[in-house]
């Protein structure tokens, strides 16, 4: 619209600004969502402040937008590609800044499956919510993962896969997770458009998660108590 | 020949039975013209056929319900029925499903491997191919790019197809307008481009038994 179009950013105060970048987020605006994070680093807001309250709470109404159906894939994935251009600028920035610092995560789609859309989003919506995210791409085989728990020393691995013929693969990674000896050693989380509780389960995964936003909310959960763990340990 | 609906009516709504037959043949829409050619060309006279909406190829959830629906509605007016559908993204619950109702159904992952036929398209392991059929190449607008959004937000071609390589066209019949219409969606999907002439292999073998 013609009044939208002429919205000044700089103009706005914080709330305000912070109201129309969710407005712009969810309209998937890349550019405004990038002038947006600039102005508010500009009036010295902390990036992860920045990240967490104008583009993780934008991201929140998109994906509760989406499951519930007022929102389709692709304008879930033109708000993700707006959110990643704010990413880009906060990223450099969060670690000089001291961010919270959540958990560290290998995820990557499964072997013979070249679908990364699911786990594209899951791994931007972690690194929001502050964890670290090692994406090891498509079309994993179980001894790439197994290799970069180690060499990450990660907290958590997350599997995905789209076709209901690739999602079986899961279960070989932590039946050979089983194997070895470290199963209990990672959270391992799973999802993908086929999948579903009843599967995580039987597969031996600790979580199945519907989407972005539950795979984050799940993560903090387990990691929590992971720490709880350690500390009564 | 048997009159069929437009493909765009296939697609969004089936085809309802016509209670002539004894064997009744529930399949997806996107097979509808296949089947009755396949029906025609052996002279399957007893068989009837009804279609779920073909756009179920984007919902798999939808298949089971619509199915198990089907199933009970018309068990009572024929001898014998048969689900023309592979699992078709439904990760075992239509088999399950099948089982449960006590009928049978098309071995398989998808169309595209029964047309290829089962074994070829396991030992192919072609990963990063895009697959069209007949239907899917004359329906592409109402099955991939509308709604992917990418009529109005072609910028997200690259999220969708950007590990795809190929395209493949695996051919139900010769039709040289079609060949040549795969080709430009595999170019509009900046795919490389490859057609395979299949004929309607393991469909054909599926049905023969009732025949």
């Amino acid at each position: 619209m013609a009044d939208e179009d002429d919205i000044i950013l700089a103009d706005l105060d914080d709330e305000e600004l912070v109201k129309q970048m969710f407005d712009d987020l969810y309209d998937g605006l890349k550019e405004e969502i990038e002038e947006g994070v600039n102005i508010l680093l500009g009036r010295n807001w902390m990036p992860y402040r920045v990240l967490t309250e104008a583009l993780v709470g934008g991201m929140k109404i998109v994906g509760d937008d989406f499951r519930d159906g007022i929102l389709f894939v692709p304008e879930v994935l033109l708000a993700a590609n707006a959110m990643k251009g704010g990413m880009a600028i906060l990223k450099p920035l969060l670690a000089e800044t001291g961010a919270p610092r959540m958990g560290k995560m290998v995820i990557g789609t499964v072997k013979g499956d070249i679908h990364d859309i699911g786990k594209n989003l899951v791994g931007m919506m972690m690194e929001g919510a502050g964890f670290e995210v090692v994406d090891l791409g498509i079309n994993n085989a179980v001894e790439k993962y197994m290799d970069a728990l180690v060499e990450e020393d990660a907290d958590i691995l997350g599997m995905s896969a789209l076709l209901t013929t690739t999602m079986p693969y899961m279960k070989v990674v932590i039946d050979t997770m089983i194997e070895t000896g470290v199963r209990d050693d990672y959270i391992i989380l799973v999802g993908g458009a086929p999948l579903n509780e009843e599967f995580g389960k039987a597969i031996g995964a600790d979580a199945y998660c519907r989407d972005a936003a539950v795979a984050v909310e799940t993560a903090k959960q387990f990691m929590a108590r992971k720490h709880n763990e350690l500390a009564a340990g | 020949m048997t009159e069929l609906p437009r493909d765009q009516v296939l697609t969004e709504v089936g085809l309802h039975p016509t209670r002539k037959g004894r064997v009744l043949l529930i399949a997806c829409g996107a097979l509808a013209r296949e089947i009755v050619a396949l029906r025609e060309r052996n002279g399957w006279t007893h068989m009837d056929l009804t279609c779920l909406p073909a756009i179920f190829h984007n919902h798999p959830e939808r298949i089971v319900p619509a199915i198990e629906a089907a199933v009970k509605k018309h068990r009572d007016h024929y001898d014998e029925m048969f689900v023309v559908y592979a699992d078709c993204g439904t990760g075992g619950q239509l088999q399950a499903a099948c089982e449960r109702l006590e009928v049978s159904m098309v071995k398989g992952p998808h169309c595209y491997a029964f047309y290829d036929g089962l074994d070829h398209f396991a030992a192919r392991d072609e990963i990063t191919s895009f697959y069209l059929t007949d239907f899917l190449a004359r329906q592409f607008d109402a099955f991939v790019w509308k709604p992917l959004g990418l009529e109005k937000h072609p910028e997200l071609l690259e999220m969708y197809f950007g590990n795809y390589e190929k395209l493949v066209y695996l051919a139900q019949v010769e039709d040289a307008d079609l060949d040549a219409r795969a080709q430009v969606l595999a170019d509009r999907l900046g795919l490389a481009y490859e057609r395979r002439f299949t004929g309607y292999g393991d469909l054909a073998t599926a049905l023969a038994p009732l025949g």
